[in-house]
C-alpha cells in the first residue's frame, strides 16, 4: 500500500448528508487505528484539519451527490483512490433528501427560499454509484458500525466481502421479537429491507421504516399488497414505501408503476 | 501593522480550490476589517418541501436526518411541537427519559467539539492525534465521556445515531429501571472525567478581551433549559416560544445556502453554549459552579472563545443530571400517550448542543403535514459569526497572517457550526482594498 511505512492511505469524504455516518467512522476511529495499526488517516477534515492530498488507497464517502460540486467531486474521488466504499443510505442510495426527487423542483425550492434562483443544487439527490463505480456499498442510516469495520478490515486483508443481505424479517426472527404486523397491525417494511441493524424498530414494537435499504431481490409488490390489506389506501401505501431509501433502484421501479 | 505584507503572502489559488465549498471573506480596509462575509456551505436539502403531506408521526425521525450530531434535538422538537397540537404532554417517565438521552446527546456532541476540534485551536495542535501524545488523560477522558454519553442515548433510543425509540407522546416502548443501570455502575468514575475535563479547558490559554453581545437562549424555571423554556436574552427581554418569529427577522443572503436570522432590531444574537450558561448559570448543579468559581470564573463570559468553558461546564452539568433522573425515574404504565388526531399548529423550541432549535408545523385533520419551518442554532449565529470578527478585527490584524487566519478560524469555531463545516469549510481570504 502507498502510504507511510506502507501503511493504507484512507480519506473520508462528505457530500450531502447530515454527517451521521461520519459519526460512525469517528467512533471506529479508536478501535481502527489501534486494532490495525496499519491505517494512515491521510484525509479525513472533521477529525483533522491536515488534509493530505491523494492517491488514496481507500476512499469512504458519506453523502448523495446532489451539487454540480460534488458531482466535479466524485469523479475526482475515483481518479484518486483504489477503492471506493459508499457508506450509507445517502451515498448508496440518494438519502432522505432524495424524497426531493418525486416532486417538482422548482416548488421545491420556492417552499424553503424566498429567491430560488440562488440555490445552487441539482435537480436530484442521487447515488455515488451513479457517477462513478462503486467498490463496496454499504446501507443504513446511518451506516452499522460493525459492517463498517468489517467491511474495511476485509478490504486491508483484501478479501472479497460479503455481508447478509437477507430480510430484516429473518434478522427479526432470529432476535425473538413479536411480528409488529401480527401483533398490532402495523405496516413493517421488514420484508423488503436487508438485515443489519439488529431489526431494531421491530424490539421496539414499531415497524420498520426502510433505513437499510432493499434486500436483494425484494418483493415491493406484495408488500403493498399486505399493506392494503391491513387498511391502507394506495396513497398511504405508497407514502409508508417511499422514505429514506425511496430512490434505490427496486423501490423506485416499484413506486414509479405503482404510483401510475 | 505588519499586515500588507503578511497578508498578500496567502496563497490565493490554494483557496481558491476551496470556494465551492465555501470560506470567511475578511476584507481590509485602511488597517481596519471592513466587511466580513461567512459563507458555510452545505447543500441544500430542502426538509421543509418534502415533509408536507407526510404524517405528523414521522416528522421526528424524518427531521432527526436533519443532524447526525444532534439528531435528538429534531426529535424533541418535532415531538414537542406536534404533542402541542394534539393537546397532550409526555408523561413525567417519559420526560425523564428524553432528557436522559438528550443529555447524553449533549456530552457526546459537547465533548467532540471541545476536546477534539475546538482544544486543538488553544494548544497549538492540528488534531487530537497531536493533542494525545502531550495530554494523555484529558483524551483518554474524552472519549470515555462521549463513549458515556453515547451509551445513554443507545440505552433509551436503541442506537447513538437516529435512534429508533422515541416518538410523538413519548417512547415506542417502556424502558425498565435496570436497563438504564449500567449507566451508573461506574458513575463516580464517570463524575471525575467530567470534574477533570472541565479543570483541564479552565487551564486553556483563552483570549480575554470582552466586547458586548446579545445573548439569547431558554431560560428554566427550576431546571437548567434543556426540554423547554421560555425564551430570554441579555437585554431583559423574555417570551413564549411561540412568539419567536416575532421576535426575530430572516434574510437570504446570495453567499449562502443557510438562512441568516436576527433580531427584530436588525441586531445578530448568539444562542448556543455561551448563552445558556450566561442566562441560567444559577441553575446549574453547585458541584459544577463550585469548580469554575474555584478558578475564579463568574458569569457573564465575555467573549465567544470562552464558548469552550460553556461547553465543558454543561458536559459536567449534563454527567450529573443524567445521574439524578435515574434515581428519580419510576417506570410509568404506558409508553406513549395517544391522542385524537385533529388539524392544527404549533411551535417549540428546544436547545440542541449548539443552542435554541424552533420547529413549527401546521397539520390538517388527517394528521397530514401541510407546513413546516425547522430554523437550526447554525442559523442563528450566522450573523453574530460575521460581527464578531468585525469585533476582535484588531485583535486579528495584529497577527503575523499565519496566526491571523487561525484566529478567524477558531472565532467561527466558537459557535460550533455544524461539524461538517468546522474544520473544513472554513477558510480565510483576506483582501486587500
Ligand atoms: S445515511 Fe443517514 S446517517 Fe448517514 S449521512 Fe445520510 S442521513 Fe446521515
Ligand atoms: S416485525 Fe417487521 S421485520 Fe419483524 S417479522 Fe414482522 S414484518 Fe418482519
Ligand atoms: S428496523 Fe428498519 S428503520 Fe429501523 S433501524 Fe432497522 S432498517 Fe432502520
Amino acid at each position: 500500500m502507498s502510504g507511510e511505512n506502507g501503511k493504507v492511505r484512507l480519506a473520508v469524504f462528505k457530500l450531502t448528508s447530515c454527517s451521521g455516518c461520519q459519526q460512525q467512522i469517528v467512533d471506529l476511529g479508536e478501535q481502527l487505528l489501534t486494532l490495525l495499526d496499519r491505517v494512515e488517516v491521510a484525509y479525513f477534515l472533521e477529525a483533522s484539519s491536515d488534509a493530505k492530498p491523494g492517491p488514496y488507497d481507500v476512499a469512504l464517502i458519506e453523502g448523495s451527490v446532489s451539487t454540480p460540486h460534488e458531482e466535479k467531486l466524485v469523479k475526482n474521488i475515483r481518479e484518486n483512490s483504489k477503492i471506493v466504499v459508499s457508506v450509507g443510505s445517502c451515498a448508496t442510495y440518494g438519502g432522505i433528501q432524495a424524497l426531493r426527487n418525486w416532486m417538482k423542483f422548482e416548488e421545491v425550492k420556492k417552499t424553503v427560499y424566498e429567491k430560488p434562483e440562488w440555490v445552487e443544487a441539482l435537480e436530484k439527490s442521487r447515488p455515488v454509484s451513479d457517477f462513478i463505480k462503486v467498490d463496496y456499498a454499504i446501507g443504513g442510516c446511518p451506516a452499522n458500525k460493525l459492517q463498517l469495520l468489517s467491511t474495511l478490515k476485509q478490504i486491508l486483508i483484501g478479501r472479497r466481502i460479503y455481508h447478509r443481505e437477507e430480510s430484516l424479517c429473518q434478522e427479526c426472527k432470529r432476535k425473538g421479537n413479536v411480528c409488529v404486523v401480527v401483533a398490532k397491525g402495523e405496516p413493517c417494511l421488514g420484508p423488503i429491507i436487508k438485515e443489519g441493524c439488529g431489526a431494531l424498530c421491530p424490539s421496539y414494537r414499531r415497524g420498520c421504516y426502510g433505513c437499510f435499504g432493499p434486500m436483494i431481490d425484494p418483493k415491493p409488490n406484495a408488500l403493498a399488497r399486505r399493506f392494503e390489506d391491513l387498511g391502507l389506501s394506495r396513497e398511504e401505501t405508497a407514502l409508508r414505501i417511499r422514505n429514506i431509501t425511496s430512490w434505490s433502484e427496486p423501490v423506485r421501479r416499484f413506486l414509479e408503476s405503482y404510483e401510475r | 501593522m505588519s499586515g500588507k505584507e503578511d497578508y498578500s503572502e496567502i496563497k490565493v489559488e490554494q483557496l481558491a480550490r476551496v470556494e465551492g465549498e465555501g470560506g470567511v471573506w475578511v476584507k481590509v480596509k485602511d488597517g481596519k476589517i471592513d466587511y466580513v462575509e461567512v459563507n458555510i456551505f452545505e447543500p441544500p436539502r430542502f426538509f421543509e418541501a418534502f415533509l408536507k403531506g407526510r404524517s405528523y408521526l414521522e416528522a421526528p425521525d424524518l427531521t432527526a436526518r436533519i443532524c447526525g450530531i444532534c439528531p435528538l434535538a429534531y426529535v424533541m422538537a418535532a415531538s414537542r411541537a406536534m404533542e402541542k397540537i394534539l393537546g397532550i404532554k409526555a408523561s413525567d417517565a417519559a420526560n425523564k427519559l428524553r432528557k436522559i438521552a438528550f443529555y447524553g446527546e449533549w456530552i457526546e456532541s459537547h465533548v467532540l467539539h471541545f476536546a477534539f476540534l475546538h482544544a486543538p485551536d488553544f494548544l497549538g495542535k492540528h488534531s487530537i492525534f497531536e493533542i494525545a501524545k502531550e495530554y494523555p488523560q484529558f483524551v483518554k477522558d474524552a472519549i470515555a465521556a462521549r463513549n458515556w454519553g453515547n451509551r445513554a442515548i443507545e440505552i433509551i433510543g436503541g442506537r447513538p445515531v437516529h435512534p429508533v425509540g422515541f416518538r410523538v407522546g413519548g417512547l415506542h416502548r417502556i424502558i425498565r429501571k435496570r436497563e438504564l443501570e449500567p449507566l451508573l455502575r461506574n458513575f463516580d468514575e464517570v463524575k471525575k472525567i467530567g470534574k477533570r475535563l472541565l479543570e483541564f479547558v479552565l487551564k486553556l490559554p483563552i483570549p480575554e478581551i470582552s466586547y458586548d453581545m446579545v445573548f439569547m437562549s431558554l431560560k428554566g424555571e427550576k431546571e437548567y433549559p434543556i426540554l423547554e423554556g421560555v425564551v430570554a436574552n441579555n437585554l431583559g427581554e423574555e417570551f413564549p416560544e411561540d412568539e419567536f418569529e416575532e421576535h426575530t427577522i430572516v434574510e437570504q443572503k446570495r453567499y449562502s445556502n443557510a438562512l441568516h436570522y436576527r433580531l427584530k432590531n436588525g441586531k445578530p444574537y448568539i444562542t448556543g453554549p455561551l448563552a445558556r450558561f450566561n442566562l441560567n448559570y444559577e441553575l446549574l448543579s453547585p458541584e459544577v459552579r463550585d469548580v469554575l468559581e474555584e478558578f475564579g470564573f463568574k458569569p457573564p463570559l465575555r467573549n465567544t472563545y470562552q464558548s469552550i468553558i460553556a461547553r465543558a461546564a454543561e458536559t459536567y452539568h449534563a454527567i450529573l443530571e443524567i445521574g439524578r433522573l435515574i434515581e428519580e425515574y419510576r417506570e410509568p404504565n404506558r409508553a406513549y400517550e395517544e391522542a385524537e388526531v385533529k388539524a392544527g399548529e404549533a411551535m417549540a423550541i428546544v436547545e440542541a448542543p449548539r443552542g435554541m432549535l424552533y420547529h413549527r408545523y401546521r397539520i390538517s385533520d388527517e394528521g397530514k403535514i401541510l407546513y413546516a419551518n425547522i430554523v437550526p442554532p447554525t442559523a442563528q449565529n450566522y450573523a453574530a459569526m460575521e460581527e464578531d470578527i468585525l469585533k476582535v478585527g484588531d485583535l486579528i490584524l495584529k497577527q503575523p497572517k499565519e496566526k491571523a487566519q487561525k484566529l478567524v478560524e477558531t472565532t467561527i469555531r466558537n459557535y460550533d457550526p455544524c461539524i461538517s463545516c468546522s474544520v473544513h469549510m472554513i477558510r480565510l481570504k483576506i483582501i486587500e482594498e
